[in-house]
C-alpha cells in the first residue's frame, strides 16, 4: 500500500462543475510529486481535497494507511503552504510558526526549540520578532515554509507557493524547496502551472487537464515520451512543434514536405510532434525553410519559421549563423518524432 | 518661516472651529466656578471664580431628587454602568453574530442578516412601549439589567463587523484550520485581534450612545437609585427650595461639566488604541 492513495477521486461543485474526474494516484513515502496543468484544470482542488479544505464528492483518499475522507483537516497531519502565504498578520514570525504547535498542546520549551531550529534552517532566525508586514516577499515565503516544517507533518502540500515571487527569487526558492525536501525526506505535493518548476522539482509529475490526469511519470518520461498531444504541448519550452498531416506507409505529408517515420503506419488525420531542439540544422539537410524571426537568448537562439503553411520553431546553439530572412536547411531524426492520432489525441 | 495665504486661511478656519467647539464648554466651566448670586446678577462668566470646590462638592455629595435619596455621584456610577454594559455587550454580540453570519454558511444567513439590518429602521423610541411591557413583565424595571438589556442588539455594529470579516482572506481561515484552530479559537485568536481597531471604534460609539440615553431610563426607572446622569440633568438642582428663590445655576453648570467627563475619558483612552491600530496597517 502506498503512503498516499487517491482512489477514483471526483469533485463536483454545487453549481454542477466537475473539477476533478475519477482521479487515481499513488504517492510513495518521501516522494516529491508535482501536479501541473493550466489554470482551472482542477490541480488545486485535488490538493485542497487532500488537505481537507474541500469536500470529496466521490472516491477515497488514504494517508499512511488511514482513510482520511472524513477526518478534520487539523487531524490529518498535513501542512500546506499557500499561494499568498496566508501568514497571520497580527502575530510575530515566531508566533506564526508556533501557533500550530500551541494548538496541539506541545510544551513551551519544545515549541521554542522546534521553532528556533526551523528558523535557523530557513535562515530567518533574525526575523522571529517581526510582523509579516515588515518582511519581504522571499522572507514571507520562508516563514510560510517554516510554519509547515515545525509541525513535522506526514505530508507537505504546496499550492503554487512561488508564483508571487520575482523570477530570480523564484529560481532560488525552487532550489531551496527541493533541497529542504531532500533533507527532511517528507512526502510532498507541489501544485504549479509552470512546467519548468514541475520539471525541476518533481520526482514524478502528474499532468492534469480538465480534471483528468493526462500522464504520470518522471520528468524524463514525460518529456521524452508524452502520452497525449496535451502533454506534448504543455511540457517543454519552447513548446513542441505539432504539424497536422496525413500519414501513409510511414511517410507524413506536411504540405509539400515529406517526413519519414520509423514506423510504417497509416493515419488520415494525425499530428507529428518534434521538439524544437530535435531539429538539426545542416547544410546537407533534407528540408529547407526561411527564418521568419530569430530570438537570441545568449547561448541559444530560437528560429521561428514555417513549413507547408504550418509554423514551427527550432532551438539551437547561437554559434550557428542564421539571421531573420535567411534560408536554412535542416534534418529531423525519425526516432525523435512523436506521432499522435488527432481523433483520440493520444500517442500512436 | 513664511506662511502661504492658503495656509493662513485654513488655519483661521481651523481655529474658528476649535473656538466654536471649546468656548461654550469653557463658558460653562468658568460659570460653574462662581456662586449663584454672581451668576444671577452678572450672567455667564468667562473668568475663573472662587466657588469651584464649593459647587463641585455640592454636586457630588448633596442628595437630590424628589425623595432626596440620590446624589449626582450615584447617577454618574449608574450612567457609567449602563453605558459600559451597553457598549460591551453590543460589541461582543455584534462581533459574534457577524462571525456567525460570515463564516457559518447556514441556509438563512442572508435573510437573517437583512432582518437584523432592517432593525435600523426601528429605533428604541419607536418600540418603546412593547419594550417597556416586556421588561416590566420580566420584572426588570428598576434594575441595571433592565436598563441595559433592550439596547444591546446593534444592527450598525453587526454590519460593520460583517463587512470587515468579509475582507479577511479565506486562506487565513484555511491555514488556521490546518494549524488546528477550531471555530472558537479562530474567533479569539484571529478575528478579535485583527479587528482591534474596529472594536475600539465601536466601543467608543456605543459607549456615547448608551451614555446619552434619555427616554429609556426615564421610563424604566421609578426608583431614584437607578437614575442616570442625562435624566438627572433635567431633574436635579432644578427644584426651588423653600425660602431660596435663586436658581442654582452654578451647581447645574458644574453638573454638566462633570457629566461630560466619562465619555471624554473613554474617547481619549481608546483613541490611542484606535490610532495605534490605524498606523500599523497590516496587509
Amino acid at each position: 500500500m502506498s503512503f498516499l492513495e487517491l482512489k477514483n477521486i471526483t469533485k463536483i461543485y454545487p453549481n454542477g462543475t466537475k473539477a476533478v474526474d475519477e482521479t487515481s494516484l499513488n504517492v510513495e513515502d518521501g516522494e516529491f510529486v508535482v501536479f501541473v496543468g493550466p489554470s482551472g484544470c482542477g490541480k488545486s482542488t485535488l490538493l485542497r481535497m487532500i488537505a481537507g479544505l474541500e469536500d470529496i464528492t466521490g472516491g477515497e483518499i488514504s494517508l499512511d494507511g488511514v482513510i482520511i475522507n472524513n477526518i478534520d483537516p487539523s487531524e490529518r497531519d498535513v501542512a500546506m503552504v499557500f499561494q499568498n502565504y496566508a501568514l497571520y498578520p497580527h502575530m510575530t514570525v515566531f508566533n506564526n510558526m508556533a501557533y500550530g504547535l500551541k494548538n496541539r498542546g506541545i510544551s513551551k520549551d519544545k515549541i521554542n526549540s522546534k521553532v528556533n531550529d526551523a528558523a535557523k534552517l530557513l535562515e530567518i532566525d533574525q526575523l522571529l520578532d517581526r510582523k509579516p508586514s515588515m518582511l519581504s516577499g522571499g522572507q514571507r515565503q520562508r516563514v510560510a515554509m517554516g510554519r509547515a516544517i515545525v509541525r513535522n507533518p506526514k505530508i507537505f502540500l504546496f499550492d503554487e507557493p512561488l508564483s508571487n515571487l520575482d523570477a530570480k527569487l523564484r529560481n532560488q526558492m525552487r532550489l531551496e524547496i527541493k533541497k529542504l525536501q531532500r533533507q527532511m525526506d517528507v512526502t510532498s505535493i507541489f501544485v504549479t502551472h509552470d512546467q519548468t518548476e514541475a520539471m525541476t522539482l518533481g520526482d514524478r509529475i502528474v499532468v492534469i487537464n480538465d480534471g483528468i490526469v493526462e500522464q504520470v511519470g518522471t520528468p524524463k518520461e514525460i518529456y521524452s515520451n508524452p502520452n497525449t498531444k496535451f502533454v506534448a504541448e504543455f511540457i517543454g519550452s519552447p513548446q513542441m512543434n505539432l504539424f497536422d498531416c496525413s500519414i501513409k506507409n510511414g511517410i507524413a505529408k506536411i504540405g509539400e514536405a515529406q517526413v519519414n517515420l520509423d514506423n510504417l503506419i497509416n493515419i488520415n488525420d494525425a499530428s507529428i510532434g518534434i521538439r524544437p531542439d530535435d531539429i538539426q540544422i545542416t547544410d546537407s539537410g533534407k528540408f529547407e525553410s526561411k527564418a521568419n524571426l530569430v530570438e537570441y537568448l545568449g547561448s541559444d537562439m530560437i528560429i521561428y519559421s514555417s513549413i507547408g503553411g504550418q509554423d514551427f520553431s527550432c532551438k539551437l546553439s547561437s554559434k550557428i549563423d542564421v539571421k531573420a530572412g535567411d534560408n536554412f536547411k535542416f534534418d529531423i531524426t525519425p526516432s525523435s518524432i512523436h506521432v499522435f492520432d488527432n481523433n483520440t489525441n493520444k500517442k500512436v | 518661516m513664511k506662511f502661504k495665504p492658503l495656509e493662513i486661511l485654513s488655519h483661521l478656519i481651523l481655529i474658528l472651529g476649535v473656538l466654536l467647539m471649546v468656548l461654550p464648554i469653557w463658558f460653562s466651566f468658568a460659570t460653574s466656578t462662581h456662586d449663584n448670586v454672581t451668576i444671577m446678577t452678572e450672567g455667564m462668566k468667562f473668568l475663573f471664580g472662587e466657588s469651584f470646590s464649593q459647587n463641585y462638592n455640592k454636586v457630588l455629595n448633596e442628595k437630590g431628587g424628589w425623595s432626596e435619596e440620590v446624589t449626582a455621584a450615584k447617577m454618574f456610577i449608574n450612567s457609567f454602568i449602563m453605558a459600559f454594559g451597553i457598549a460591551t455587550l453590543k460589541v461582543v454580540i455584534s462581533a459574534m453574530s457577524a462571525y456567525a453570519l460570515v463564516y457559518f454558511r447556514f441556509k438563512l444567513a442572508v435573510p437573517i442578516f437583512w432582518l437584523i439590518f432592517i432593525t435600523l429602521l426601528v429605533p428604541l423610541e419607536v418600540r418603546i412601549f412593547p419594550s417597556y411591557k416586556i421588561v416590566s413583565d420580566l420584572g426588570l424595571t428598576n434594575t441595571y439589567t433592565g436598563l441595559i438589556l433592550p439596547l444591546v442588539a446593534s444592527a450598525t455594529a453587526t454590519f460593520f463587523f460583517r463587512q470587515f470579516y468579509k475582507t479577511i482572506p479565506d486562506e487565513l481561515l484555511e491555514s488556521a484550520k490546518l494549524d488546528g484552530a477550531n471555530s472558537w479559537r479562530f474567533f479569539i485568536d484571529f478575528l478579535l485581534p485583527l479587528s482591534k481597531t474596529m472594536l475600539a471604534a465601536m466601543f467608543i460609539f456605543m459607549f456615547v450612545y448608551g451614555y446619552s440615553q434619555y427616554l429609556w431610563p426615564l421610563i424604566m426607572t421609578t426608583d431614584e437609585k437607578y437614575w442616570t446622569v442625562v435624566m438627572g440633568m433635567k431633574i436635579i438642582f432644578t427644584e426651588n427650595y423653600e425660602g431660596v428663590a435663586l436658581p442654582r445655576t452654578g451647581e447645574r453648570f458644574a453638573y454638566i461639566i462633570l457629566s461630560m467627563l466619562p465619555p471624554v475619558l473613554v474617547v481619549v483612552i481608546l483613541q490611542r488604541w484606535f490610532i495605534k491600530g490605524l498606523i500599523q496597517t497590516e496587509k
